[in-house]
């Protein structure tokens, strides 16, 4: 009797505890914890990303997702050791000039059938020309949620004190051209009325990012490599123009800060950089100037217009692609692009119209709006990238260094360049 | 007794017991050695094996595709045309920095080993710059050597304009030279202070007594006394010379061209910039080959260089 009691009173408790450890461990199993890598570490991206994660977490509540801030100097060479090193994350940014060795690579989830399937996605309505690097025959690999024009911004005090033309009335009297833009740059930069002051800046190029003067030699009409990617065309006309240009407006003219010259715009030290609009934020709030904010100037070749992607994909080696995926079209979708634009342009044709824009980009007026962002993502080719690039770009940046000095040969270093950067190109 | 204990061993025995004096010691010296040499090769050994296995492969992380191309990479070291202009470059910079950097300590180490009152101040300055973060230590100077930067505004005020200290070919490796020499010279200095303080006085006396003038005190007396510092500092700096990286990655990206990629700059743009993780195991093993038999040369040369070891 006793037996029987004890045994009864085992098998009651396994019939009990059994299905609930099992439900324990299903749930354990259950729950997925996602990482998405950034080269942000800005307090207000961070937190928006946040309250994106806790949105997607209300539907999905067995679903984390953390943000991991990587440098942004060394973002790609992170990403790409942690995927070595068997820890890849399971979604990260991809900068605009490695999407094509993320897209071709197959290291990347494909997007569009999760983005088509998510409710109210609206996938169309992105503009073709913004997917066009993120996407392999038809399939879309990487969502680009940053789509930022470049542009120039301009300190009035500065050029008015050394008694040039502001480029406010250089675009009202339509001459703004890249010559006038140089030689209001030359004012400054010659220090003659205002010492210690600097003309133009590329922002970030700094004599390395060479690819960031696509900001200036688009308007000449030069490419460094053809449409395909196979041919170099740095030794054609259009790119040896320009690169004289540049090379003048930097040792002749002083329109350029040259270099291993340090000049900050954004602290009030000159006349004028080319950046992206995002880089607002950057302006002084304690000790302002008057600025503006300006298309990039008219080329050779007429009107142009630069932007700078940022995309958003899925590792493929992730064990949870497919909820990553899901999550990409969730904090992609127009409700949540509408709050990224604060800070990441949209390509959503629906988020580029001025009233939406008007209110994410508060600093910004109506007449910059439609001049320089709608214009510019409308219009605006995307910064170079190619297949292997940080090989190309590290080639290029070695060989422009003969450019670089005073007494350089333009052409000729041209020509080597293209020898050197011809097989990568091929490959 | 000794009769009595021989009588013991039973007959037909003829072989002495296994834990024998010699066999206890030679485990007790390897139980002490054990920790070093299971971090040698944990850290050292299994990672060198590794490196020289990815070697023999192509290794696209991206595509997450490890294929095995046998001695490709190796064909493709010899045909690199940028490997010569690499090693050049690695050549210069070991050799300037070898040379500055134990002159200089050499020359510190005498003058201060003297009985001044505050000498330990100056000792501990020049040593200071080793505790220093070594990045930190390059930021710093990476803005003084920009050509707005510190030390061209200091040439200014005696009216010298400055060189493009980073920009030149000429000056960005004599630049990255100075900061590592300056960076690490104190170890050095202090080592050989420590070999010139060991150096009996009475030695100094007798050639006093002798009429010998100081430098040929210093070069017959000094220099084969402390003639081991000498070859263990070289050792370490020839060694250090050929790992840097942190210099070059934040004062010059191994520009301008390629005039500062050394060639450990150059394996970590290949293997971690380029992802060619192959070829960039390759470049190890060369790296690792070219330390190997500098470091067997110089110990070989102890014989002829160095007059005094115990």
């Amino acid at each position: 009797m006793n037996k029987n009691k004890t045994l009864k009173s085992v098998l009651a408790a396994l019939a009990l505890t059994v299905p609930l450890a099992c439900s324990g461990i299903a749930k354990a199993e259950d729950a997925i914890n996602l990482r998405m890598t950034i080269w942000s570490a800005a307090e207000a991206h961070l937190k928006l990303f946040n309250e994106i994660a806790a949105d997607f977490k209300k539907d999905h509540p067995n679903v984390t997702v953390t943000f991991e801030s990587l440098p942004f100097d060394t973002y790609t060479t992170a990403l790409t050791t942690q995927i070595a090193g068997g820890n890849a994350p399971d979604m990260a940014w991809v900068f605009e000039t490695a999407a094509y060795d993320f897209v071709n690579s197959g290291a990347l989830y494909p997007l569009t059938d999760t983005l088509k399937a998510a409710p109210g996605y609206n996938l169309d309505e992105v503009s073709a020309t913004a997917t066009e690097r993120w996407q392999k025959d038809g399939t879309l690999y990487a969502y680009p949620f940053s789509t930022s024009p470049f542009a120039v911004f301009v300190n009035n005090d500065v050029i008015k004190a050394a008694g040039a033309k502001t480029p406010a009335e250089l675009i009202a009297a339509g001459e703004w051209t890249w010559d006038n833009a140089i030689a209001t740059a030359s004012a400054v930069g010659q220090g003659g009325k205002v010492p210690g002051k600097g003309g133009l800046i590329v922002r970030d190029f700094n004599y390395q990012s060479w690819q960031n003067l696509a900001s200036i030699w688009n308007g000449f009409g030069a490419a460094p490599w053809s449409a395909d990617g196979k041919t170099c065309m740095m030794t054609e006309k259009p790119m040896v123009d320009a690169l004289t240009f540049i090379h003048d407006a930097i040792f002749n003219k002083k329109a350029i800060p040259g270099p291993g010259e340090n000049v900050d715009f954004f602290a009030g030290n000159a006349a004028m950089t080319i950046t992206q609009i995002s880089r607002a934020s950057l302006l002084p709030k304690d000790k302002p100037f008057s600025w503006d904010l300006v298309p990039l100037p008219k080329g050779p070749a007429g009107d142009y217009a630069l932007i700078g992607q940022a995309g958003i994909g899925v590792m493929q080696s992730g064990k949870n692609a497919k909820t990553a995926a899901e999550f990409v079209a969730y904090m992609t979708n127009p409700e949540n692009s509408a709050k990224l634009s604060r800070f990441f342009p949209s390509a959503r044709k629906s988020l580029l119209n001025a009233e939406v824009l008007k209110k994410t980009n508060p600093l910004l007026s109506q007449e910059q709006i439609d001049k320089v962002v709608i214009a510019g993502i409308a219009t605006g080719k995307v910064i170079p990238g190619h297949t292997g690039f940080a090989q190309i770009q590290q080639t290029v940046r070695s060989g422009l260094d003969a450019i670089w000095r005073p007494d350089a040969d333009v052409a000729g270093t041209l020509q080597t360049i293209c020898g050197q950067i011809g097989p990568l190109l091929k490959r | 007794m000794a009769v009595a204990q021989d009588n013991a061993i039973p007959e037909g025995r003829s072989s002495s017991p296994f834990w024998t004096v010699a066999r206890r010691d030679s485990l007790g010296g390897f139980l002490f050695i054990a920790p070093q040499l299971i971090g040698i090769t944990i850290f050292v050994l299994i990672p060198l094996g590794l490196v020289f296995w990815y070697s023999l492969h192509e290794w696209n992380v991206l595509a997450n595709t490890f294929t095995y191309t046998g001695t490709q990479n190796y064909q493709m070291l010899i045909e690199d045309p940028n490997l010569p202009q690499v090693l050049g470059s690695t050549a210069i910079f070991s050799a300037g920095l070898v040379v500055l950097n134990l002159s200089l300590a050499l020359l510190l180490a005498v003058l201060l080993n003297q009985r001044l009152a505050g000498i330990t101040v100056f000792r501990t300055l020049f040593f200071s710059p080793v505790v220093v973060s070594l990045v930190a230590w390059t930021i710093v100077w990476g803005f003084l050597l920009q050509k707005n930067g510190g030390i061209n505004g200091m040439l200014q005020l005696f009216g010298i304009e400055g060189p493009n200290w980073l920009r030149g070919e000429t000056t960005a490796m004599i630049s990255v030279i100075v900061v590592q020499v300056f960076k690490n010279v104190g170890l050095n200095m202090i080592l050989f202070l420590a070999a010139l303080q060991g150096v009996p006085n009475e030695l100094y006396e007798a050639a006093r007594i002798d009429g010998a003038p100081r430098f040929k005190q210093f070069r017959r007396i000094t220099l084969p006394l402390i003639s081991p510092t000498i070859l263990l500092t070289s050792i370490i700096t020839i060694a250090g010379s050929l790992q840097v990286f942190a210099q070059i990655a934040v004062l010059t990206q191994g520009g301008p061209g390629l005039s500062t990629t050394v060639l450990v700059y150059y394996l970590y743009q290949q293997a971690f910039q380029f992802h060619f993780f192959g070829y960039g195991s390759t470049l190890s093993i060369l790296l690792f080959l070219i330390v190997a038999v500098l470091t067997f040369a110089q110990w070989q040369l102890r014989k002829r260089i160095v007059f005094y070891e115990s």
